[in-house]
């Protein structure tokens, strides 16, 4: 089974690392093969920046996403430069209270910064509620890669608050899928 | 060892002109090398493109002679590889001063444990005779020849502003002195610049009424001010006459420094 | 991990223990693993003023015996050119890594492009040959990387690693080997002239502060070291062997991959568009279409050509509008044709189909 996810939001999100931690936990924790590839430039510190994943159960050739089947977008402007021609079948995550738009595909809504800011207090972590319920919702990667992934990535100190953002963003992903089918 | 047991004794003859100020330079600072008691395995000298840069070819030591105004760089990299080793760099203004300025001040900065000797003949000699940064203000050259009408750099003072940990300023005709500087840069850790004036009778002299050798010496011997006088002046107010230039030890201290064994 | 940090990791198990560099887009991450890695390890991380500098540098400890690299990307490459021609007249093992950007000029610094590879191998002037090898993979950052160390000493040659920024920013799962094959320097035997062919045309390595008084000039110069820049015998030999001992030994340096070997239309490829082919290959399925995959590309395995026997064209994908294409063209009878991309995408897998079924 092979996906390609594209994430996009603006610099100091961590777009990017999101895209590594994910891809962390299917090469090295499920035992898959990814390749993690971004656009560079000034994006990075403003604008909106875009990094991508692929995940393969065989080798992968070409390392470019070209037709990505799971989006998430924690911008308004990622919705518009990569999000808005995202194909039906595709799913998406979209940030609930930065992206105002919404896709023809099926979606999530994630209020992935607010509940950073008032459940955990620290908005920085965002993005990793961000991987928690894009985990809880498509089943990429297995919750035990992400949550090794995590702890992998992110700086001495902190791996409590990345952990219980994480458990947040899979709860997060859990409800929105009854939302859904309800 | 005799400072002469130094020389190549084979690439003699050498290629530098009659009357020409570097040998005096090369002979100071074969001199005070030799008095340091180091020994040729552990010493190497390095140099750019250009008169004085041809001196390491003339060592017995290993040497590197590199590209034009890079020998600091080059220098730096055995400096770190190496610290063990006592590295001595050879250029000249040119070299130093214009294609090699950033890494002159840069290196400086990082005050990386080098002993740099700058033979300062105001023009590029190599090439026959072409203005330099180091230029005096109406001086004629092949590049100059209605005087030159650009200020010239100021290369003690440069290092001193750049944080070297030894500079100083001598002439060719201030034999003792100069091979005292080189021998006080050498044991001084850290970056240090000896400047040393030298004639050019070919490129510069016969340009500037200073066809002779002598001629040219006795001009050093009487313009060169000593420092302590020069800065006497300056604390009189006392005006400098613009053919005057300071000579002496320019600083002397023990700021950090790069690449100094341990 | 990132392709940039296993071109460092790399580097570091071939034993690199010298890295003098400047930052610079989109090689920097090179820099800073080796500013993190080196001083634990004994080794040296020199931030130098500029590229010009760095490349001094590099040459300046190299020449103390230790194995030295530095990275950079098109504008700094340029500055480079000058000591990378002093690193071949004094035959001075190092390493040049060159993540590759959109040029001319700043053009696009965070884009990828092979618009270096002329630049590589002709930049410098005079008459000259290096080697280049050029990484499709993360795993092959690490690998070709230490191979470029064992390369440089063996012929005493400056080696490039031709990378670009797709490879240098992606990340992958690599496997990390236990150890990687070293084969240091050849020293010079004691009473050997310094510059004296030796086997191979390669001269044994006279290590500063080991007693040697090898003096190294960029002058021509003769089995002595000593400069000799006038006398047309003395130059014709010294550049003759200069470039003999690299195209002499093509075969031996030579390192590539067949796919297809009875194919009628063969890709030609080398550093990241070679993801492309192989996945055009895949899905083409098709033994009619064939693969030569370089992984050193300088010196050009002109004779690799010549294995494709049922060859009818050879398409040669390149990010740039045409660089190793004529090289191809000038060892063989068969139509060469060059698929270009610039702009920083890759080609995609669709296009490469499309063009080859275009000749089936």
């Amino acid at each position: 089974m092979k996906h390609e996810i594209r994430f996009s939001g603006f610099g100091g999100q961590g777009i990017i690392l999101a895209a590594v931690i994910l891809g962390r936990a299917a090469a090295i924790h499920d035992g898959k093969y990814a390749v993690q590839t971004q656009v560079y430039g000034p994006e990075a510190r403003g604008g909106a920046s875009m990094s991508a994943v692929i995940i393969d159960d065989d080798p992968i050739l070409y390392p470019e996403v070209t037709a990505p089947d799971i989006y998430v977008i924690m911008s308004q402007e990622g919705f518009l430069k990569y999000g808005r021609t995202a194909p039906e079948s595709a799913v998406m995550l979209v940030d609930s209270e930065l992206v105002q738009d919404r896709p023809a595909c099926r979606y999530h809504e994630i209020p992935s910064t607010y509940e950073a800011k008032s459940t955990l207090k620290k908005v920085i972590v965002a993005n990793i509620v961000m991987l928690g319920a894009l985990v809880a919702t498509t089943g990429v990667v297995s919750e035990a890669a992400i949550e090794k992934a995590v702890l992998d990535s992110v700086p001495k100190g902190t791996e409590d608050l990345n952990l219980r953002a994480l458990k947040l963003g899979f709860d997060l992903g859990r409800r929105s899928m009854k939302d859904e089918t309800a | 060892m005799n400072f002469q047991d130094w020389l190549r004794a084979d690439r003699l003859p050498h290629i530098y002109c009659t009357g020409c100020g570097n040998g005096t330079v090369i002979n100071c600072t074969l001199n005070a090398v030799n008095q340091m008691g180091w020994t040729p395995e552990e010493t190497v000298f390095v140099s750019g493109i250009g008169c004085s840069s041809r001196a390491p070819g003339y060592i017995i030591t290993d040497s590197l002679h590199t590209t034009h105004g890079r020998a600091i760089p080059f220098a730096t990299g055995v400096k770190l590889a190496r610290p063990d080793l006592h590295v001595v760099v050879f250029t000249g203004d040119g070299d130093l001063a214009a294609i090699g300025g950033n890494h002159f001040i840069h290196g400086c900065r990082r005050n990386i444990d080098l002993t740099v000797i700058c033979m300062n003949n105001y023009i590029y000699g190599m090439t026959g005779g072409q203005g330099s940064p180091c230029t005096p203000l109406g001086a004629y050259s092949t590049t100059t020849p209605y005087g030159c009408d650009e200020a010239p750099f100021d290369l003690a003072s440069l290092a001193v502003a750049a944080g070297a940990n030894y500079v100083s300023r001598w002439t060719s005709y201030h034999v003792q002195e100069l091979t005292r500087a080189v021998k006080a840069g050498l044991e001084t850790p850290g970056f240090s610049l000896i400047e040393a004036v030298v004639q050019c009778p070919t490129g510069y002299g016969r340009r500037n009424k200073l066809r002779e050798a002598q001629d040219m010496i006795a001009w050093m011997r009487d313009h060169a001010v000593l420092l302590k006088k020069w800065r006497r002046m300056d604390e009189e107010g006392v005006p400098h006459d613009p053919a005057t230039f300071p000579v002496g030890e320019f600083v002397r201290r023990n700021l950090p420094a790069m690449g100094v064994p341990k | 991990m990132q392709g940039n940090t296993a071109c460092a990791e790399g580097a570091l198990a071939a034993g690199c223990r010298f890295y003098g560099g400047y930052p610079i887009t989109p090689s920097t991450e090179i820099a800073e693993h080796m500013a993190r890695k080196m001083p634990k390890i004994g080794g040296v991380f020199a931030q130098m003023e500029d590229e010009l500098a760095s490349i001094a540098s590099v040459i300046g400890a190299s020449w103390t015996g230790a194995r030295a690299m530095t990275a950079t990307s098109g504008p700094g490459f340029s500055l480079m050119m000058e000591n990378i021609g002093y690193a071949v007249m004094t035959e001075t093992p190092c390493v040049i890594v060159d993540v590759q950007r959109g040029g001319p000029s700043t053009g696009q610094p965070t884009r990828a492009a092979q618009g270096d590879m002329m630049q590589c191998r002709f930049g410098s002037h005079g008459d000259m040959s290096i080697i280049a090898v050029s990484p499709a993979s993360v795993q092959e950052m690490y690998e070709l990387t230490a191979k470029a160390f064992n390369l440089a000493d063996r012929y005493r040659v400056p080696t490039f690693v031709m990378a670009d920024e797709i490879i240098g920013h992606m990340r992958e799962r690599i496997a990390v080997p236990d150890s990687v094959e070293v084969v240091p320097r050849r020293p010079l035997e004691k009473g050997t002239l310094p510059f004296a062919p030796g086997e191979d045309n390669v001269p044994g390595f006279p290590a500063f502060g080991h007693g040697y008084g090898v003096h190294v000039t960029g002058l021509t110069h003769d089995d002595r070291g000593y400069p000799s820049s006038t006398d047309p015998r003395v130059h014709e030999r010294l550049v003759r062997r200069l470039v003999g001992k690299v195209e002499g030994a093509n075969r031996e340096i030579a390192d590539y991959e067949v796919t297809n070997p009875d194919a009628e239309v063969v890709f030609i490829s080398y550093g990241a568009p070679s993801r492309s082919v192989a996945q055009a290959i895949r899905d083409l399925d098709d033994e009619r279409v064939g693969h030569l995959r370089l992984k050193v590309v300088w010196p050009f395995p002109d004779f690799a050509l010549a294995a494709f026997k049922n060859a009818r064209v050879f398409l040669v994908p390149e990010l740039n509008l045409g660089q190793m294409v004529r090289e191809a063209a000038r060892h063989t009878a068969v139509p060469v044709v060059p698929i270009s991309e610039i702009g920083g995408e890759l080609h995609t897998p669709r296009r490469l189909i499309t063009m080859a079924e275009g000749y089936l």
